[in-house]
C-alpha cells in the first residue's frame, strides 16, 4: 500500500490506495513452466515513478534463492529489453516488445479540467467526476503493471532468452540497476534501435528473398502491421466514447437527483429512482468501456508492438542476408585480384553461417509466434464477448427495474 | 431577389405537413394521453402508410421541382394582410352548424372546469412527414367524423401560436409555445437536398410540431378556441403574415419584449399571496435544473453519434484486417467481429435518436414551456401594475378635484367628477382582472404540473425500454458471436 503525495494542483489525490489485483494477461498464460514463475504482486507509484515489485519463484539451480522479490522501475524493463535486443546471439530470435513508459498524462489532464469546471457542478457530482478519474487512473497503472509482467514472462517461458544472464540479473540483484544503466547506455548508446525504427522499412522490402516462407512473411507482417495499427487506433477511440457516454450519466443522474431534492410532490420518489438508476447504469457503461479498452484495444496495441518485434527479426536477416552477399561479392573481389582469399572465405562462411543460423530460428519463431497470436485473439474475443453479455444483460434488468418501479407508482 | 432583401423574405415555405386528427370520446377511467411523438426519429415511410382509415394516403400529389407549377408557387406575391384575429371568448359560444359531441356545447368556464372530473376527450393528432406541394388539399367534413385530416405549412403552425398568445398570455393562460423556426435548416431543404442532414431536420420539425399540437389541444379553454378549430378543421387557412422574422409585426413584438425586461426590473409588487412567490420561485429553480439536464442530455447525444461513428470506423478497419489476416479460422472471426460492430453501429444510431426524439426533446419542450409560464406570472405583475397605477390616478384626480372645489370653474369641476367617475371604473375594473388573472394562473400552476409530471413519466418509460431494447439487441449479436470466436482453433 502507498500513500500518494498530491503530484495534481488541487485535486485532492492526497490518499490512494493502490493494491493492486490480478488481471487476466493479454497473452496466453506463460506461467506454465514451474521451473521459473514470474510475476508482480504489487506497485507502488509516487509522484508518477512507478516502483514494480517483481517476483520470482524458481526451481533452478541458477539463483540463489528460490524464491525473491526485488524492487524495479521501468527504466530498468528497457535496460533489459536493449541488452537483449543488441546481444547478436538473440539476433535470430523475436525479442518480446518493452513495455511502454508507464502514462498517466491523460487522467491527469482530466484532473485539471475538473478542477477548473468544480464550481459549476454540485459537490456530489464533483465526487463522482472524481471518483471516476481515481478509476481511470488506477486503470492506467493496471495496465502498466500488466504489460510490465507480461514482458518478463515472455522472456521466462522462452527456452534460450529464459537462460540470459542479464535476465538473471534483473531478477535477482537486490541493489539498485542504475549504475548498469548507465553503463549500458554509454556502451550501446541506443544505435542500434535508432537503426532498426529507421531503416528496416527499406531493408527488408529491397532485399530479394531467397526462401518462400520468409517472403510470405514479410508481405504479411508488413500489411498486417499497418492495419492492425489503425485497428488499434480505432479501438481507442470507441472506448474513450463509451467513456463519455458514462460521464454523461454521471452528470444526467446528479441533476435528476438536485430535481428530486427540490421536488415537493409524490414525483420525488420517481426522479430519485431515476437517479438511481443513472448512476448504476454509468457504472455498468464504465465497465463496458474498460472492459472492451483491456480486451479489444490492449490486445491490438500488444501484437501491434509484437508484430514490429517479429519485423526486428526479419530486418536483422535480411542485414544477414545483405551482409552475406556482400561478402561472395568481396570473395568474387579477392579472388580476381588473388590477394587476402583465406581471409574472404572465412568471412563469407560466417556470413553464411550467421544467415543460415538466423533463418533457421527466425522460422521457428515466427511459426510459433503465429499460434500464440491465434490463441491470444481467441481467448480475448471470447472474454470480451462473454463480458458484453453479462453487462448487458446487468443493463437490462437494472433498466426493467426502474420501469417497473415507474410504473407501478 | 432585389439587392439587399434578407435572405428569408425571399424563400417561401413550400413544405405542407399533413395533421390527422383523431377525436374520440372517452370515460373518465379511460383518459390516457399521449403526447409524445409518434416516431423515434426519421422514418421511411409516411405515417399515413400505416393508418388504414386515412383517406388522402392515395391522394397526395407530388409537384416536382422542375414542374411549372413551381414557378408559379415561387413568384407568390408578398402574402396577403394578416387574417383577423377572432375575439379571444371568456365565455365559450357554442359553435353553430356542428353537431358536436357534449364537450363543444358547455357555455361557461366554470362549466368545464366541473367537467374535468368527468368525461374526457381522447385526441390524437399526428403530424405526417411533409411534401413539397404548394396547394391545400380539400379536406373532409368537420367533426362529424371522428377523424380528418387537414394540409398546413410550417407558417400556419407559427400563426396559430401568435394568435393564441396574443390571445390568452396575458390573461393567465399558459399557452404552449410554438417550435422555433431555423433558417439555416429551412434553407437546405428548400434547395431540394436530399441528404441525411436535411431528412433529420425534416423529422425533428415534424415532430415538434405533433407535440406542439398535442400540447396545445390538451388545454380544454385552447381546445375549444375558435382559431384553433379553424386550424384543425378547414380546408383552407389564409396565409399568416407575422410569423416572418423582422417583419413589422415581428419587429414591434421584439420592441415590446425588451420594454417589458425593462419594465420587470422596476415593478415592486406588494406580494399579498404567499403562493405565487413561492411558485416563481420553484419556476426558477426548475427552470435552471431542467436546462442543466438538457445540456447533459445532448452532450449524451453528440457522444452517442460519435459512437456509432467510431464504431463504424473500427467494423470498417477490423475487417481490413480479417482480410490481411492470414491465419483462415482467425481471419473468419474478424470478419465475423467487423460485421457485429456494423450492427451495433446501427444500435448506436437509433439510441441516438431515442436519445433525442424522447429524452433530449421532452426537456427542450419543457425549457420552452417554463418561458411561457413566466410569461404569465409576469404579465399578472403587470396586470397588478396597472391597476395600482389607475388607483394612485384616481387618487391624483380626486385631490385635484377637492381643489376645483373650492375655485369657481364649474365646468371643470364637473371634468373632473366625470374623470374619476370613469377612473373609479377602471380601478375596479383593474382590481377584478388581478383577481381574475391570479385564479387562472392558480388553475393554470395546477394543471400545468399534473401534466408535467404525467409527461415526464410517460415519456421516460419509453426512454428507458428504449434503452432495454438497445440492450437486449447487444445481447443478441454478441451472442451469436460467442460460438464464431470459439470456433478459432
Amino acid at each position: 500500500m502507498s500513500i500518494i503525495k498530491p503530484s495534481f494542483k488541487n485535486t485532492g489525490f492526497n490518499k490512494l490506495c493502490l493494491s493492486y489485483c490480478r488481471l487476466r494477461s493479454v497473452s496466453v498464460d506463460l506461467n506454465h513452466d514451474a521451473s521459473l514463475l514470474i510475476d508482480i504482486p504489487d506497485a507502488l507509484c509516487e509522484r508518477d515513478k512507478v516502483k514494480f515489485t517483481v517476483h520470482t519463484k524458481t526451481t533452478l539451480s541458477s539463483f540463489q534463492k528460490p524464491d525473491f522479490s526485488v524492487p524495479r522501475q521501468h527504466e530498468d524493463f528497457i535496460w533489459l529489453h536493449d541488452t537483449l535486443v543488441e546481444t547478436e546471439d538473440y539476433a535470430g530470435l523475436i525479442i518480446p516488445p518493452a513495455p511502454p513508459k508507464p502514462d498517466f498524462d491523460s487522467p491527469r489532464d482530466k484532473m485539471h479540467k475538473l478542477g477548473e469546471g468544480e464550481a459549476t457542478m454540485t459537490k456530489e457530482e464533483y465526487t463522482k467526476m472524481k471518483q471516476e478519474l481515481e478509476a481511470e487512473y488506477l486503470a492506467v497503472f493496471k495496465k502498466t503493471v500488466q504489460v510490465h509482467e507480461i514482458f518478463l514472462q515472455r522472456l521466462s517461458s522462452h527456452p534460450v532468452l529464459s537462460k540470459d544472464r542479464n535476465f538473471q540479473i534483473f531478477l535477482e540483484y537486490d541493489q539498485d540497476l542504475s549504475v548498469r544503466r548507465k553503463n549500458a547506455k554509454e556502451m550501446f548508446g541506443g544505435f542500434f534501435k535508432n537503426m532498426v525504427k529507421s531503416a528496416d522499412e527499406v531493408l527488408i522490402s529491397g532485399v530479394k528473398e531467397v526462401d518462400d516462407f520468409f517472403e510470405q512473411e514479410k508481405t504479411f507482417l508488413l500489411d498486417y502491421y499497418s492495419k492492425i495499427k489503425d485497428s488499434t487506433a480505432k479501438a481507442e477511440k470507441m472506448t474513450r466514447a463509451h467513456k463519455n457516454i458514462a460521464d454523461d450519466y454521471i452528470h444526467i443522474s446528479a441533476t435528476l437527483n438536485s430535481l428530486a431534492a427540490d421536488d415537493m410532490t409524490a414525483n420525488k420518489k420517481n426522479l430519485e429512482k431515476l437517479s438511481d438508476l443513472f448512476e448504476k447504469f454509468r457504472k455498468v457503461e464504465g465497465r463496458v468501456a474498460s472492459d472492451q479498452d483491456l480486451k479489444l484495444t490492449e490486445l491490438l496495441r500488444y501484437y501491434m508492438r509484437d508484430i514490429q518485434a517479429a519485423k526486428d527479426l526479419l530486418y536483422r536477416r535480411a542485414r544477414a542476408l545483405a551482409d552475406y552477399e556482400n561478402s561472395n561479392k568481396a570473395l568474387d573481389k579477392a579472388r580476381l585480384k588473388s590477394k587476402d582469399i583465406p581471409q574472404a572465405e572465412e568471412h563469407q562462411r560466417q556470413c553464411l553461417q550467421k544467415f543460415d543460423k538466423l533463418s533457421e530460428s527466425g522460422k521457428k519463431e515466427l511459426t510459433s509466434f503465429k499460434g500464440r497470436r491465434v490463441v491470444a485473439f481467441r481467448k480475448n474475443f471470447i472474454e470480451m464477448a462473454e463480458l458484453e453479455i453479462k453487462h448487458a444483460k446487468n443493463s437490462v434488468a437494472l433498466l426493467q427495474g426502474c420501469i417497473e418501479l415507474l410504473k407501478s407508482n | 431577389a432585389q439587392a439587399g432583401t434578407p435572405l428569408f423574405l425571399v424563400a417561401q415555405d413550400l413544405t405542407l405537413f399533413c395533421i390527422c386528427v383523431n377525436v374520440q370520446s372517452q370515460p373518465a377511467s379511460l383518459a390516457a394521453e399521449d403526447i409524445s411523438t409518434n416516431s423515434n426519429g426519421p422514418k421511411q415511410d409516411s405515417l399515413f402508410d400505416d393508418d388504414p382509415e386515412d383517406l388522402f394516403a392515395e391522394a397526395t400529389e407530388e409537384v416536382s421541382l422542375d414542374s411549372p407549377e413551381r414557378d408559379v408557387l415561387l413568384s407568390d406575391g408578398p402574402s396577403p394582410a394578416i387574417t383577423p384575429i377572432t375575439p379571444p371568448t371568456s365565455v365559450i359560444t357554442p359553435r353553430i352548424g356542428h353537431t358536436h359531441d357534449d364537450m363543444f356545447t358547455h357555455s361557461s368556464f366554470d362549466e368545464i372546469e366541473e367537467e374535468e372530473g368527468g368525461d374526457s376527450f381522447d385526441i390524437h393528432i399526428s403530424v405526417s412527414d411533409p411534401e413539397k406541394v404548394g396547394e391545400y388539399m380539400t379536406s373532409i367534413s368537420l367533426f362529424k367524423r371522428n377523424e380528418f385530416a387537414v394540409k398546413r405549412r410550417f407558417s400556419d403552425f407559427l400563426g396559430l401560436h401568435s394568435k393564441l398568445a396574443s390571445k390568452y398570455l396575458h390573461i393567465g393562460y399558459i399557452v404552449p409555445p410554438a417550435p422555433e423556426k431555423s433558417i439555416v435548416g429551412m434553407t437546405k431543404v428548400k434547395v431540394g437536398k436530399e441528404d441525411q442532414s436535411s431528412n433529420e431536420f425534416v423529422e425533428k420539425r415534424r415532430s415538434a410540431l405533433e407535440r406542439y399540437l398535442m400540447r396545445t389541444v390538451k388545454h380544454p379553454i385552447l381546445l375549444k378556441d375558435p382559431d384553433v378549430l379553424q386550424f384543425l378543421e378547414s380546408s383552407e387557412l389564409p396565409r399568416a403574415v407575422s410569423t416572418q422574422a423582422l417583419s413589422s409585426a415581428g419587429l414591434l413584438r421584439m420592441v415590446n419584449k425588451a420594454a417589458d425586461a425593462v419594465n420587470k426590473m422596476t415593478i415592486k409588487m406588494n406580494e399579498s399571496d404567499a403562493w405565487f412567490e413561492e411558485k416563481q420561485q420553484h419556476f426558477e429553480n426548475l427552470d435552471v435544473q431542467l436546462r442543466k439536464l438538457h445540456t447533459s442530455v445532448e452532450s449524451l447525444v453528440c457522444h452517442r453519434k460519435e459512437l456509432s461513428v467510431n464504431t463504424a470506423q473500427f467494423a470498417k478497419s477490423a475487417a481490413m484486417l480479417g482480410n490481411s489476416e492470414d491465419h483462415t479460422a482467425l481471419s473468419r472471426a474478424l470478419s465475423q467481429l467487423a460485421e457485429v460492430e456494423e450492427k451495433i453501429d446501427q444500435l448506436h444510431q437509433d439510441q441516438a435518436n431515442a436519445d433525442f426524439y424522447l429524452f433530449s426533446e421532452l426537456l427542450g419542450d419543457y425549457v420552452r414551456l417554463l418561458t411561457a409560464v413566466k410569461g404569465v406570472f409576469d404579465h399578472r405583475m403587470k396586470t397588478w401594475q396597472k391597476w395600482q397605477d389607475s388607483q394612485m390616478l384616481l387618487q391624483k384626480k380626486r385631490e385635484a378635484e377637492a381643489k376645483l372645489q373650492f375655485t369657481n370653474k364649474p365646468d371643470k369641476l364637473q371634468q373632473a367628477k366625470d374623470e374619476i367617475k370613469e377612473l373609479e371604473g377602471k380601478v375596479q375594473q383593474g382590481e377584478r382582472d388581478f383577481e381574475q388573472i391570479s385564479k387562472t394562473i392558480r388553475k393554470e400552476v395546477s394543471r400545468f404540473e399534473k401534466e408535467r409530471v404525467k409527461d415526464f413519466k410517460t415519456i421516460i418509460i419509453k426512454y428507458l425500454e428504449s434503452l432495454v431494447q438497445t440492450q437486449q439487441q447487444l445481447i443478441k449479436y454478441w451472442e451469436a458471436f460467442l460460438p464464431e470466436a470459439k470456433a478459432i482453433s
